[in-house]
């Protein structure tokens, strides 16, 4: 497949929560609920930051590191299930921002947690097709649990933004496939604020059957197995998910270590994958194979097959934060604060 | 009265089945019941369906017809009835199909058991299966059937110097014995340090003490002992069945730590059958809660109140005892399909009278005693069966 990934950026809100500052309000063992979710803080975004804001902090780094003439852009989509508005899309004001209007596609992607793999598959075949120069595929969340429940302790924000191209390929896709059913394990219809989930019914027929399949398919069809992988990356809805299904397909720690981020920053939802993507090109040379599988309630996983080349090597990541820098920093918020920030509190009358 | 006995009987895997049906899971243990009776569905004349709520974890009422109708019997127009009796429910139906049976107005009718607990959260199906204590003086402060029982269990250790680990003793055995049984929710061996190190769900109960929520059914076929043996070389003869209820509230109970529903349809059953609690050689025991197993040994007569604790842990109750508890695993183990349990007991000690259980084969077992509670016993069931000769 000649088209690939010529630039990344990935963007993480700076404030924090931890499991046990939640878990104090609500009368539970935060801490016990963290370690056993395998996560010990989670990114709060600010008042003033959305899906679109983070989308365009993401692109900004992307576009300026791979010195990419925002003209340039055919097509961007973002995705999210934290859209701010139901109807206006968000990858307009994104495609706006950085300049690259009006002679462009642009559209919003919600498939839960997956929109921006979709949205990476759709600008592959696009840019493969050559009816665009670049395009933009965008994964990000600022999603919420609700007050007191289990998606709460784990449910942030942040996302990251991959400039699909056809010329300096940062890192090739060998392969991309997915695998989709109708498996309704998380949802949120029209107008509800918080989301819905089928509890322990989200683990094994949802999330692990999807990714598994996915990976296998992937590593079948591209004659693979775990051990020709470098790096590893999977959705991560907390920390433990993905460790486990990488220990099932045969992963080890280390090439699992750059792709899991969510222990530090919970879990980003669409933005979950690609910045765990986003952190291994951080640290990737030429040569090094990924292997990343997306998982979007719903229920679908995307499977990708990568591999950085020589041009990583001559990459200026030099602009914009790398991912590490998000992970270890942060500014921890009260419970207080937290909710008002997130909108929480009543506030009367609008 | 006639004799009853108990001639097919079927039961689905328990556990959390996501991909099944109500209805399907509903049938395929009821066919199973019929094959195994050999009989056919027109020979059929009445089902009688345990189910606890299917109004709130299915939103489907009037079950017993559905069963019958997606059975392909619904031109048949045989009497159809859903049984209700909390987690007794199953055990209840059982007794309304010994009555049909034993009154002489039907000779053949099957009693099934089924609930589906995993289609809600498990916030929703722990609401619901509250309700099953009293809503309006118990669950609306706040009690659970967990918070309920475990008071039962803090006050039996204050009275009796039950001790934590006694209590543990019970899903270790529980999950010993599901190991074995094919058909189990959970088939995963426990030790003791793990109940023990298990978050609390109402302590001094933790996670392992607790039955899990579980999608199931199960169903027997009943007909006059007269002519069963045209059905099967094994008829399982009814020897008794009995129920009797007490207040729905804990706090009107003379006493928490007895079940005095258990106690006299314990007494009743013992009575009925002509026989004692010593010549029982295998039982399925309510053990919802770790401390439902302890308080069940000791109304239902087989030790001494107050002793059930350090009786247990001394392997009274395992196997190759003069008694073995729970062979299939129990609730905890083989899982807690409300509605299905009362039945699933009954299948469970039909194969072991029949010497069907494979590994899990109690020797000698001619007399088999099956315990169902609905609450915190406001309702409690007890039949006991044994081969007949």
């Amino acid at each position: 497949m000649k088209a690939g990934i010529v630039s990344y950026g990935a963007y993480v809100p700076r404030y924090r929560i931890t499991p046990k500052e939640i878990g104090r309000v609500w009368g539970s063992d935060g801490e016990a609920m963290g370690q056993g979710l395998n996560v010990y803080r989670k990114s709060v975004p600010s008042p003033d930051e959305d899906t679109i804001t983070i989308s365009t902090e993401a692109l900004r780094t992307a576009l300026v590191r791979g010195a990419i003439d925002p003209q340039q852009i055919g097509a961007v989509y973002v995705g999210s299930e934290s859209h701010p508005y139901a109807v206006k899309p968000s990858a307009t004001v994104v495609a706006q921002a950085v300049g690259a209007t009006p002679n462009l596609t642009a559209a919003d992607f919600e498939f839960a947690c997956k929109a921006g793999t979709a949205a990476i598959q759709t600008c592959l075949g696009l840019v493969g097709a050559e009816m665009v120069r670049y395009g933009v595929a965008i994964g990000t969340d600022t999603s919420q649990g609700a007050p007191g429940d289990a998606l709460e302790y784990s449910a942030s924000a942040g996302g990251a933004a991959f400039v699909i191209g056809r010329e300096h390929v940062i890192c090739s896709v060998l392969r991309t496939l997915s695998y989709t059913t109708d498996t309704p394990d998380f949802w949120r219809r029209e107008g509800q604020k918080y989301p819905s989930h089928g509890g322990r019914f989200t683990g094994e027929p949802a999330y692990f059957r999807h990714v598994t399949e996915c990976a296998h398919q992937v590593m079948k069809a591209s004659g693979t197995s775990a051990k020709d992988y470098q790096h590893v990356v999977f959705h991560q809805p907390n920390g433990k998910f993905p460790q486990r299904v990488g220990r099932q397909l045969g992963f080890s720690e280390a090439q699992m270590r750059y792709g899991l981020v969510t222990p530090f920053i919970g879990n980003t939802y669409s933005g979950a994958a690609l910045i765990g993507l986003a952190n291994v090109l951080d640290h990737a040379g030429p040569g090094e194979r990924i292997l990343m599988v997306g998982y979007g309630s719903g229920a679908g996983s995307d499977g990708f097959d990568l591999e950085t080349t020589d041009e990583i090597a001559r990459f200026d990541r030099s602009f914009g934060k790398p991912v590490q820098w998000y992970l270890d920093q942060g500014q921890e918020l009260t419970y207080a604060v937290y909710a008002k920030f997130r909108g929480k509190i009543h506030m009367g009358e609008d | 009265m006639r004799e009853v006995a108990i001639l097919g009987v079927g039961q689905t895997k328990f556990g959390e089945l996501w991909d099944r049906s109500f209805r399907e899971i509903g049938i395929e243990a009821g066919l199973q019941a019929l094959v195994d009776a050999k009989l056919s569905s027109a020979d059929l004349n009445a089902l009688f369906l345990g189910n606890m709520a299917s109004g709130s974890l299915i939103d489907q009422e009037h079950i017993a017809p559905l069963i019958l109708d997606y059975a392909g019997l619904g031109g048949r127009h045989l009497p159809a009835v859903r049984v209700e009796g909390g987690g007794a429910s199953g055990a209840l139906a059982l007794h309304q199909g010994y009555l049909a049976v034993a009154s002489g107005l039907y000779d053949y009718v099957v009693v099934g058991g089924a609930e589906k607990l995993t289609d809600v959260p498990d916030a929703t199906a722990s609401d619901i299966t509250s309700s099953t204590a009293d809503h309006e003086w118990e669950v609306v402060f706040g009690a659970t059937l967990a918070g309920l029982w475990a008071l039962i269990a803090r006050r039996h250790m204050h009275d009796f110097g039950t001790t934590r680990e006694e209590l543990a003793r019970v899903p270790v055995h529980d999950h010993a014995m599901g190991s074995k049984n094919p058909l189990a929710h959970f088939r995963n061996k426990l030790t003791l340090e793990q109940v023990l190190g298990a978050g609390a769900v109402a302590e001094p109960l933790g996670v392992l003490d607790c039955a899990p929520l579980s999608d199931g059914a199960a169903a027997v076929v009943l007909g006059p002992l007269e002519v069963a043996r045209r059905h099967t070389d094994t008829p399982i003869r009814i020897a008794a069945s009995q129920v009797a209820c007490d207040t729905m509230a804990l706090h009107h109970r003379k006493e928490v730590t007895t079940l005095e529903s258990t106690v006299v349809a314990a007494q009743r059953a013992f009575t009925q059958a002509r026989r004692a609690p010593r010549d029982v050689k295998v039982a399925e025991i309510h053990d919802a809660y770790s401390i439902s197993a302890l308080v069940a040994l000791e109304d239902l007569g087989f030790v001494e109140k107050g002793r059930a604790g350090p009786a247990f842990a001394s392997g009274q109750f395992a196997p190759g005892a003069s008694l073995t508890v729970n062979p299939s695993g129990g609730l905890k183990a083989q899982g807690c399909p409300f509605g299905a349990v009362g039945v699933a007991q009954v299948v469970e000690l039909v194969r072991q009278l029949r010497g069907e259980a494979k590994d899990r084969q109690v020797a000698g077992a001619d007399l088999a005693l099956a315990h169902d509670v609905g609450g915190t016993g406001a309702t409690s069931v007890v039949h006991l069966l044994e081969r007949a000769g």
